[in-house]
């Protein structure tokens, strides 16, 4: 009998574990914009870079449960950890990505142990009160992080000494989109795995999971490492195509922006981040050259009337109306517990 | 076989007017003006869109030609987005210069793009000195900081003050004017402590406690232009109005924009600088005028003049290069020489920094508004950082 349940746990995984035809045909399309969009790349850059962000996010906050308003903590240290080493003469870019992901992952691992204790409100504090101090440090360091007006003098080597980084950011594009990409594939693979499945039902009930013997800290602690190393790694990114590093990375507005992009993509749901990414910027763009001034106005009234519409998640509204349209109403069995929503 | 050489020739003549003719119907040159238009430094953006809106409607919006284009962006005061915005701009509208700049960061950040497209960058706001040193192709025709500050200290080593506490927000353009007035101020023989306040989000009032126990002669002040009033506030509820300390600084903190608004604590505050509202010339009265009708309830400031000037120095240069690129533009502007609002300034070849008089004067209230008001002026002022290296 225990067989038979652990049999169908693993068939269910496997089969949430397949690639759909949605996702194949979203990456195809990113792929495509590199040859088909050369004069968004810049933009499509930092979405990229800002998707990656919010999905390190996701995995604490959608399949972890952790919620967190420093989460620009990690962004901002692997930015200044690539941009230092960049300046000091390490110039070879992915060598940049592994020190700022080792870089985030100690600190978030260290810091871990101070969010696991608490409540929700606790741990928003402790997530800021470890993004302010880092922002603090910052500044204060001017000789190593050149403080307030930000750090000079990053030229960065070519990709694996062969692609130079271009004025048209193609080649920034392209290396911000890979990157995404190759830590989508192990987010994906982990989210189906029994480890992602033990995080969501700690997620769903934390004194149940302990209850039925899965180990909580641990599973919190190895999740909220991995989501900082993944947010370090985004940081170096933006340090490495924009090759300048700011106070700004650590501000707590880039926590509240990234929180904001997963809402809007759905929180959650590997693709929220990434979607929510483009949402946000594209409107951003078009509104902001529509008008400089007042942009801020319309687009805080299109966020609100889109999580007013979208409610829990604005690709879920769609995929519904798109049913409704097509008039399937197939259902796949399913023996895992049925939440609303596709989690991948 | 006469005919024919002529109908060729006479052809030729045709296409090249024709194709000419065209060339010259398409070019418009453009401008891309990077500005914070939102959060804490909006004000210094918006002064400086509408001073260049304002000389566009003055000048009319073609030169030597070419039809003027202005594209307005807003970088929200953060660095990165100034980068990618200048580096598009380039990239997909194909501007001739970019301009404004409101921060010293937001200045240093797109350098590297100016030298690498050649793509002239006139910073019309930031104010440290070191920005023209990041790229050749960064001109600047706000001010800097020492430029404004060393008069300020040699005008208190006369006045009596010999003891002063510097507060200064700490960034490159704060530490700039602490450095210089320090340098200059001990150097007269005065005596300095120093203190420096977070540029973000900044709370005065624990500093202006340690000035209120200090009890120096003057207090010195450097704030980013329109965080003057907040310090205002903090300066009459720590009680040091009443206190006999002087106010001095270089003119941000009683910026014209926000100055009235701040009512009479600001009343007898010294402060030099190369702006005032209430400059008196023909130049800067029709300037004053002109940007009052155009855009209501807003007093043109330092910012405003210049991107007002900024302006200028483009319509310059253009005129003299007529289209020949980034390098050329460049060159032409070095040297330019002008009667500005703010009185005769001009860019200096060398160092590609604006070299003008800067003034000293007194928060006072003319009809009804506060006014700062000249009462001395240092001539043909150049950055002493830059002079200091060159000797």
């Amino acid at each position: 009998m225990s067989t038979n349940i652990a049999d169908h746990v693993r068939s269910s995984l496997v089969r949430r574990g397949r690639w759909g035809i949605g996702e194949i045909l979203f990456w195809l399309i990113a792929a495509a914009t590199l040859y088909f969009l050369p004069e968004r790349h810049l933009i499509l850059n930092e979405i990229a870079i800002i998707g990656l962000f919010a999905l390190s996010l996701d995995l604490i906050l959608g399949y972890a449960g952790i919620v967190s308003l420093g989460h620009a903590a990690f962004f901002g240290l692997g930015a200044y950890t690539a941009g230092i080493l960049a300046r000091d003469g390490l110039a070879d870019p992915l060598l940049g990505l592994g020190a700022a992901a080792i870089a985030a992952a100690i600190l978030g691992f260290v810091t871990s142990f101070l969010v696991l204790r608490g409540s929700d409100l606790t741990k928003l504090m402790v997530t800021l009160g470890v993004a302010l101090v880092l922002g603090e440090i910052a500044n204060q360091a001017s000789w190593l992080t050149g403080g307030a007006d930000g750090l000079q003098g990053i030229t960065m080597g070519p990709i694996l000494g062969l692609f130079e980084f271009d004025i048209f950011g193609t080649t920034a594009y392209a290396y911000s989109l890979t990157v995404t990409f190759l830590l989508f594939i192990v987010a994906r693979r982990i989210v189906v795995s029994p480890y992602g499945l033990s995080l969501r039902s700690i997620r769903d009930n934390p004194l149940k999971a302990r209850a039925v013997g899965i180990p909580v800290n641990r599973r919190l602690v190895a999740v909220y490492t991995l989501a900082a190393a993944y947010a370090g790694v985004a940081g170096a990114l933006l340090a490495q195509t924009t090759q300048f590093v700011s106070l700004d990375v650590l501000a707590f507005h880039r926590s509240a922006d990234v929180m904001l992009v997963l809402v809007i993509g759905g929180v959650g749901y590997l693709y929220g981040g990434l979607i929510g990414a483009i949402v946000f910027k594209v409107l951003q763009d078009v509104i902001s050259a529509w008008t400089p001034q007042y942009w801020q106005f319309w687009i805080g009234l299109i966020l609100v009337i889109i999580v007013l519409a979208g409610r829990e998640r604005l690709t879920e509204r769609v995929r519904t109306l798109w049913k409704g349209v097509a008039g399937r109403t197939a259902k796949s069995p399913e023996t895992l517990p049925k939440t609303s929503t596709r989690e991948v | 076989m006469r005919r024919r050489t002529f109908m060729r020739a006479a052809g030729a003549a045709a296409v090249t007017l024709a194709l000419s003719g065209a060339a010259l119907a398409q070019e418009t040159v453009k401008i891309g003006l990077i500005l914070p238009m939102t959060g804490p430094f909006a004000s210094t953006g918006r002064q400086i869109e509408a001073a260049a809106r304002l000389y566009m409607q003055q000048q009319g919006d073609t030169v030597a030609g070419k039809k003027i284009q202005l594209i307005v962006k807003d970088d929200t005061g953060v660095a990165d987005v100034t980068k990618r915005l200048a580096q598009e701009l380039i990239v997909n509208d194909k501007i001739s210069v970019m301009a404004g700049f409101g921060l010293t960061p937001l200045a240093l950040a797109p350098a590297p793009l100016a030298t690498q497209a050649k793509v002239p960058a006139v910073v019309m706001a930031a104010a440290t000195a070191t920005i023209t040193e990041a790229s050749p192709f960064i001109v600047r025709t706000s001010f800097t900081l020492p430029q404004a500050t060393v008069p300020m200290a040699e005008w208190a080593a006369q006045n009596g003050i010999k003891k002063v506490v510097t507060l200064v927000s700490d960034y490159g353009p704060g530490i700039d004017a602490e450095k210089a007035f320090t340098g200059a101020f001990t150097a007269k023989g005065g005596q300095v402590e120093n203190l420096r306040v977070p540029l973000a989000n900044p709370d005065f009032s624990p500093f202006l406690q340690k000035v209120a126990d200090a009890k120096p002669d003057a207090l010195f002040v450097f704030v980013p232009s329109g965080i003057g009033a907040q310090f205002m506030k903090q300066f009459v509820e720590r009680g040091l109005d009443k206190s006999g300390v002087k106010l001095i600084g270089p003119g941000d903190v009683t910026d014209d924009d926000i100055l009235n608004g701040m009512g009479d604590v600001a009343l007898g505050a010294i402060t030099t600088q190369h702006y005032s509202a209430a400059h008196d010339s023909p130049e800067n009265k029709a300037f004053v005028e002109a940007f009052k009708k155009a855009n209501p309830n807003m007093r043109p400031n330092f910012m405003a003049v210049g991107g007002y000037d900024g302006m200028h120095l483009i319509y310059e240069g253009l005129k003299k290069t007529n289209g020949q690129g980034g390098q050329a533009l460049i060159d032409a502007m070095k040297g330019t020489s002008w009667t500005s609002p703010r009185g005769p300034v001009s860019i200096d070849p060398q160092t590609r920094d604006i070299i003008q008089n800067i003034y000293v004067r007194k928060v006072e209230r003319v009809n009804g508004e506060l006014y700062n008001v000249e009462f001395a002026t240092i001539p043909n002022v150049k950055d002493p950082v830059k002079a200091a290296k060159a000797n």
